[in-house]
């Protein structure tokens, strides 16, 4: 039996399309109507509402909370300030992800971490010979995005906290429509944006306050579609697609490091220890394997592509994410790697694709092929390795004035 | 600066065994014991005035010849035959000779046909132990990534593999992961013998001997044995104290220092390095290498910082099975006991080897059943041992000591805790040792009860489990003491293990402590 | 005396016919004999009760090799499975533990457990299925002898050795331990949670005598998710019809390539002229002469009932002497009025799979009460309610119930004679039943009870253990069924041997039966 989240209720009478996917044991809208693009362009120019409850939550408490996320994600924690949030992987003894989320210092000893798969049996087995407490408040906290530029506006008529003052990845406990919440600014759009957690008693009136107001504001509720098109925009990887937890697989082709999932900047060698550090200084010291790279297909060499067949240029309406291959050459003989996930994006009006790709093609500027199957045959379309994230507004980061 | 070229962790046998193999090699030694004396579990303790013990270990004579041969350590050991004395429920006994030919006419008694198969069995185990003894003397290799090196130092595994002939390298295979039960219903039918030989391999085991791997735990005591059989039999003059004693002064001749009074609190680690050792209350003393005699549990949480081992690691260790499960008991006697059993024989012949209660297959397997809810045995199984018959200076004039090792007393009982059962237990003992020695009760001066719990409190042994790691087929060879570390080396450079929880495991063998060294030699340079 | 057919297979049952289709399909022209009306050997449906079907022997499809299922193109010839997604099994304090279909819900499920165990349980599965991607190519292999392995057996060895290597060294590390420990150690190691382990111990002891914490049963549990459905490990299936739907596959598959199958001919004994198999002599006095037969039967009635001992050297009647059969499992069929209402069961959707293993106490009780004879007075119990999946099997509304017992023993006379030892035991499992199901006395239409001993009576399985033979490891591989003989031949030329008694072992596989087949077509080539 699927899972409601404690915002189902409300969801399930705006979800018109009845799209609905698994989400870890949750009913999770993939789109409220049957077109998505009203949700996409909500993120990108008003604000748009997801329903995150299914993200796995832990509380980790006591003299070694500290010690222990230091001991098994790759940043290091210690510098995490009490109201702070940071986005960081984790690793197997081989150095290979696990899972990524967020670590958030809700005090001095006490810390609440995301993930996207079940992390219970992980913290636990590197709580060994620690003194901690540690929780899974994944059922206790319903959770809310609400992602866009008016999104602070919005928010803000609703808290007596003042969001103009939280910067970027920071966290803070106020009341949203008086019940108590969790507000952090961060997200998986890539945009300004504020992720709100709240017990499962208190959630409908935080859902319905937010669509109240929400309606001066032009909130839409969004699902999963629209999402996966923000997310690749903003150059964030999806498990699973981008990468495989090392937890879910035991052939080593399908696993990863940070590294080469362009998450080097999070690995922090300087730390004494943490699960995977030898294995990550070995590889830092002779160089990943591949390299994580945005491309940007060439629309005008695909457009010709469909003028052989007579037809207009073709463009995805949704995101896709089944692996294809990319080669360093037109005639597709050099096979350096894959394209995970790609999608046309309307507001950058660019055909955008997250590869795994050989190092030496990881250059920015490189010229690579993607391979693009139109009417049954295989091409190679040209791309270029231009930076990730793809879309990044300033308003993101951004205090305001 | 190193102030030693080697400080070994605890002086138990294994430690000092390393101690004197890496002194006679040049190597400055330093050997560090927490406790006021050397020995670990192999010591003499006078429990009651005038009344000298084994306390823990027990089971003299299976010290390696070549620690004999290399180390030259003082010791007399008093062979005594028969191998075993098995007194019977209704009165009658096996006993196991050295000699075959007069064993096969003891079973007679039992079942004609079993004498006959008798000789063949002894041979063929024998066999058999010859290449297991091979395996327990050469360094596992590191499975599955088999290099040249590991092929060379299996080479001394090709003569007795090969004196086994074709046949019997399948029979090998076959053999090592039984059970010694289904081992014996396959040679012999009379429950008596197959009781009397099946002991012999649970005994160093929490199990019983219908569970898969005790017939090399039978080949394991067999490899090491004096005898030639299944089991020693004998003492050491003055106690297993002595027997360490004689390794200590053996290592101390050869140049090692030993201080006991030592306890260490952790291993100094820099960059991936042992480097030396904390001393409570002392400056920290450096030394190019490190070796732990203590089992792998506190090797790796206590003495190492568990906080940087890896996730497997820590996972690997955590999982050991210890599990000890015999009681010791010690009896001070007034004088010898007689056993019903005994007839008309001479009681000071017939009792001067082990004497075992252990009837038959079903009788030891129904004792080990409880363990698995919590429960200890109420009809254990029992191994006895009368020393001060060979080695009288162990009792005041006229009297005697025995020790008891009781099976099974599980260390950890479901419901409560020992405190409150440890002498109701020694009560179930002694009423079970009187079915077989009715006067038993008149001849007790005192008793002493060690279960478990106190063997892991007295002697540092977790769980109370005498060879540091239950040797199952899932902790031997590449698996022990966690799979990819062993051949004695660690994941920290320089930090080594040389205690009974690495390959081979258990019994005063010093084997572990040989190849322990070795592998520091071969790392030398 | 002319060969009227290149191969008589002895024995309808699925590797009998599996071998046949195989010989059949490479152009000999093949005759299956069969002693029952029925083909299938245990892998058989019955109309026991009228208008209700009874698997009455083996009852869910998981483990026959992908390989046949392709090369006989058994989809064509009837294979139809069903996959069965949930399980359900109650405890004894009116609480249950359910397995569905989706992983989300399963976790659910299992977090009102225990959180740790509902993370752990997916990653448990995965190491499980990561171990029987390991030894997969063992299961796909003619064991070597590795006393005498030849050139080709060198190549096999070599070869597995690598794949070995290949596998990692953590893998690797998994293996070797899961090969030799008890389910139960296996499962502590994952598990906290008390009928979390029970549910997944299950299929650790199914078919064997052995309890959840006997050595060996790690390796059982293993064997048993070596399944494949449609390319998903682990998977069981309900064959439509039962499994006697898979023997008709097979048969008919068989029948297709030219191979002719005779029921109600009961094989007397294989003709042997100078050391070599002529034909076979059948119960009613016909001989039928083929170059080749092919014994689908075990292997106490391959070598000691059909052949004569004199045929046979003495080590290798010694040796199949000593292969440990020891049936463990009963059966009872029940037709039924109705469904049962199960007093723990809210969602009817579980109503498929039915385990009654409501903790690991419990099963090791089951396994102790029927180790010295007898049966389990509460028996562990592997339900299954075909008829709730598969319309085929019972009229409508009505149903059929398949139940699987352990543990049970050959011989339990202190329960009297036959009669009486079969009533006793399936009294023991419907009030055992009714204890969670009070409504199934009410509704039992007809009932069918197989002891260990009526499972050889009807089935030729010797001491009725269902896979020909137990899987031990020392009756594992290049030992099953006897050293030097895992390769399908037998000291009598032209004389084979295709059951589950011989490599990879019980279960509907068609492994032995295929492996069988590519040997004797290589001999003949």
């Amino acid at each position: 039996m699927p899972r409601r989240t404690p915002f189902h209720a409300r969801t399930a009478a705006l979800c018109t399309s009845q799209n609905w996917q698994d989400w870890s044991g949750y009913l999770s809208a993939n789109s409220y109507e049957l077109d998505h693009m009203r949700e996409y362009n909500a993120v990108r120019t008003t604000c748009a509402l997801f329903d995150i409850s299914p993200l796995f939550k832990y509380h980790v408490r006591g003299r070694d909370a500290g010690r222990l996320l230091d001991r098994m994600v790759t940043r290091d924690v210690s510098k995490c300030r009490v109201g702070q949030v940071m986005y960081t992987p984790w690793c197997d003894d081989d150095g290979k992800v696990i899972d990524d989320g967020t670590v958030a210092r809700l005090g001095e000893d006490f810390f609440r971490l995301t993930a996207a798969i079940p992390t219970l049996d992980w913290l636990q087995d590197n709580a060994f010979g620690l003194t901690v407490e540690i929780e899974d408040v994944t059922h206790d906290f319903g959770g809310l995005a609400l992602q866009g530029p008016t999104s602070r506006d919005l928010l803000q008529q609703l808290t007596g906290a003042d969001l103009g003052s939280l910067p970027y990845f920071h966290l803070v406990d106020d009341k949203v429509a008086g019940m108590p919440t969790r507000i952090s600014r961060t997200g998986y759009t890539g945009d300004l944006g504020y992720e709100i957690f709240v017990e499962p008693k208190g959630a409908e009136a935080v859902w319905d306050a937010l669509v109240e107001m929400g309606r001066a504001y032009n909130l839409q509720p969004a699902g999963n579609v629209a999402l996966d098109v923000v997310r690749i925009e903003a150059g964030l990887l999806l498990i699973d697609v981008d990468f495989v937890s090392s937890k879910k697989t035991f052939f080593e082709v399908q696993k990863s490091t940070p590294y080469e999932l362009g998450l080097g900047w999070t690995v922090k060698l300087r730390k004494k220890h943490f699960v995977g550090r030898e294995a990550l200084r070995r590889e830092k010291a002779r160089g990943a394997a591949s390299a994580t790279v945005g491309l940007v297909l060439d629309i005008l060499a695909l457009e010709k592509i469909y003028a052989g067949y007579g037809m207009p240029l073709q463009l995805p309406y949704t995101s896709w994410n089944v692996a294809v291959p990319v080669y360093a050459d037109e005639d597709q003989r050099n096979h350096i790697g894959k394209a995970t996930s790609g999608t046309w994006s309307p507001i950058l009006k660019q055909y955008v694709v997250i590869a795994r790709v050989k190092p030496q093609h990881a250059e920015l500027g490189s010229h690579l092929f993607v391979e693009k199957t139109v009417e049954g045959r295989r091409f190679a379309v040209p791309a270029e390795v231009v930076k990730m994230p793809f879309f990044d507004p300033a308003r993101k980061k951004e205090m305001p004035s | 600066m190193a102030d030693y070229d080697v400080i070994i962790i605890g002086a138990g046998h294994n430690g000092l065994v390393a101690a004197g193999y890496l002194a006679k090699a040049g190597r400055r030694v330093l050997v560090l014991e927490r406790r006021e004396r050397v020995g670990g579990a192999a010591v003499t303790e006078e429990i009651f005035p005038g009344f000298r013990f084994s306390t823990c270990a027990d089971g003299s004579g299976y010290l390696s010849a070549e620690v004999r041969r290399d180390l030259k350590p003082d010791l007399e050991i008093l062979a005594a035959d028969p191998v075993v004395f098995a007194p019977q429920p209704d009165g009658s006994r096996l006993a196991i000779w050295r000699d075959t030919a007069r064993t096969a006419q003891e079973i007679e008694r039992f079942s004609q046909a079993d004498a006959e198969r008798y000789p063949a069995f002894v041979d063929l185990m024998g066999k058999l132990a010859k290449v297991v003894g091979g395996l327990m003397r050469v360094p596992p290799p590191d499975l599955p990534d088999v290099g040249l090196r590991d092929l060379r130092s299996l080479l001394p595994l090709a003569g007795p593999v090969l004196s086994l002939g074709r046949k019997n390298v399948n029979q090998l295979l076959r053999v090592l992961p039984m059970p010694v039960a289904d081992l014996l219903d396959e040679w012999f039918e009379s429950d008596v013998v197959k009781g009397t030989i099946a002991a012999n391999g649970v005994r160093d085991l929490t199990w019983g001997p219908k569970e898969a791997g005790t017939a090399y735990a039978l080949l394991y005591n067999w490899a090491l044995s004096d005898t030639g059989l299944f089991r020693s039999a004998g003492v050491v003059k003055g106690g297993m104290g002595a027997l360490t004693e004689a390794l200590a002064g053996a290592a101390g001749s050869l140049g090692a220092e030993i201080r006991t009074g030592a306890p260490v609190k952790r291993v100094i680690v820099e960059d991936g390095c042992a480097v030396g050792v904390e001393v409570d209350g002392e400056t920290p003393l450096r030394a190019r290498v490190i070796v732990s005699n203590a089992d792998p549990r506190t090797s790796f949480f206590e003495l190492l910082d568990p906080y940087s081992l890896s996730a497997g690691i820590v996972r690997h260790v955590r999982s050991i099975k210890y599990r000890g499960s015999a009681a010791r008991i010690h009896l001070a006697l007034s004088e010898l006991p007689e056993f019903t059993a005994l007839g008309g024989e001479d009681p000071a012949v017939m009792l001067r080897g082990p004497i075992q209660i252990a009837p038959t297959l079903t009788y030891l397997q129904r004792a080990y059943d409880c363990v698995k809810y919590g429960e200890a045995s109420p009809r254990p199984y029992l191994d006895l041992l009368i020393p001060s018959l060979l080695d009288p200076g162990l009792a005041p004039d006229g009297r005697h000591v025995m020790s008891i090792t009781a099976k099974y007393a599980p260390y950890r009982l479901r419901a409560g805790g020992w405190e409150a059962r440890t002498e109701a237990f020694a009560d179930g003992v002694i009423d079970t040792l009187a079915e077989y020695a009715p006067k038993i009760r008149d001849v007790i001066l005192q008793r002493r009860t060690l279960v478990p719990p106190d063997l892991e409190a007295d002697f540092g042994l977790p769980e109370g489990s005498p060879s540091h790691g239950e040797m199952t087929l899932d902790q031997f060879f590449h698996m022990r003491p966690i799979p990819g570390y062993a051949r004695y080396r660690t994941p920290t450079t320089g930090f080594y293990l040389c205690g009974a929880g690495t390959h081979p495991g258990g019994g005063v063998t010093g084997i572990p402590g040989r190849n322990a060294a070795r592998a520091v030699l071969e790392d030398w340079s | 005396m002319m060969a009227e057919y290149d191969a008589i297979v002895v024995g309808g049952g699925h590797n009998g016919l599996t071998c046949a289709a195989y010989l059949a399909r490479a152009g000999r022209k093949t005759l299956v004999l069969e002693r029952r009306h029925v083909l299938g050997g245990a892998a058989v449906t019955e109309e026991i009760h009228p208008g209700f079907k009874f698997t009455v022997c083996s009852y869910v499809v998981s483990l026959m090799r992908p390989e046949v299922i392709r090369e006989l193109e058994l989809a064509r010839h009837g294979l139809h499975i069903l996959p069965l997604q949930s399980a359900f099994a109650p405890m004894e304090n009116g609480d249950y533990l359910a397995i569905y279909p989706d992983e989300g819900s399963t976790r659910e499920e299992i977090r009102r457990h225990s959180k740790r165990d509902a993370d752990m349980a997916p990653k448990f599965n995965q190491l499980m299925y990561e171990m029987a991607f390991a030894v997969k190519p063992i299961v796909g292999m003619v064991p070597p002898d590795p006393s005498r392995p030849g050139l080709r057996g060198l190549r096999t060895l070599r070869d597995l050795g690598r794949h070995l290597q290949g596998l990692g060294r953590e893998t690797f590390h998994h293996l070797t331990k899961t090969m030799t420990m008890s389910v139960a150690d296996l499962l502590d190691e994952w598990f906290e949670s008390d009928i979390v382990k029970a549910y997944a111990a299950l299929n650790g002891i199914i078919g064997t005598k052995l309890g959840p914490q006997s050595p060996g049963t790690a390796y059982v549990l293993l064997h048993h998710y070596m399944g494949e459905l449609d390319g998903a490990f682990t998977a069981w299936g309900w064959q439509r019809g039962g499994t006697g739907g898979v023997s008709d596959a097979i048969a008919n598959a068989a029948r297709s390539h030219g191979a002719e199958i005779r029921c109600e001919a009961p094989v007397a004994r294989v003709l042997v002229r100078d050391g070599r198999a002529v034909g076979v002599a059948l119960e009613n006095g016909d001989e039928i002469y083929a170059k080749t037969v092919v014994s689908g039967c075990d292997p106490r009635v391959t070598f000691r009932k059909l052949v004569e001992e004199k045929e046979l050297p003495e080590d290798f009647v010694a040796a199949i002497d000593r292969f440990k059969f020891r049936g463990s499992s009963g059966k009872v069929n029940l037709a039924l009025d109705a469904l049962p209402r199960f007093t723990a069961m809210k969602d009817p959707a579980l109503m498929q799979m039915i385990e009654i293993c409501p903790s690991m106490d419990y099963l090791e009780r089951a396994y102790d009460d029927a180790s010295y004879g007898g049966f389990s007075k509460r028996p562990f119990l592997d339900i299954i309610i075909p008829s709730t999946i598969d319309p085929t099997m019972a009229p409508p509304g009505k149903h059929v119930m398949s139940i699987f017992v352990q543990y049970a023993s050959y011989d339990m006379p202190e329960y009297g004679n036959r009669d009486e030892q079969r009533d006793a035991f399936g009294n023991a499992v419907i009030d055992t039943l009714t204890e969670f199901a009070p409504n199934l006395k009410d509704i039992i239409l007809h009932r069918q009870v197989l002891t260990p001993w009526d499972l050889e009576q009807k089935f030729g399985l010797t001491e009725g253990n269902i896979f020909q033979g137990e899987l031990t490891l020392d009756q594992l591989f290049f030992l099953r069924p006897a050293p030097g003989w895992a390769d399908y031949r037998t000291p009598i030329r032209s004389y084979y041997q295709c059951g589950s008694g011989t490599h990879p072992g019980g279960g509907i596989t068609s492994g032995p039966g295929r492996l069988a087949a590519l040997e004797i077509l290589r001999d003949r080539n």
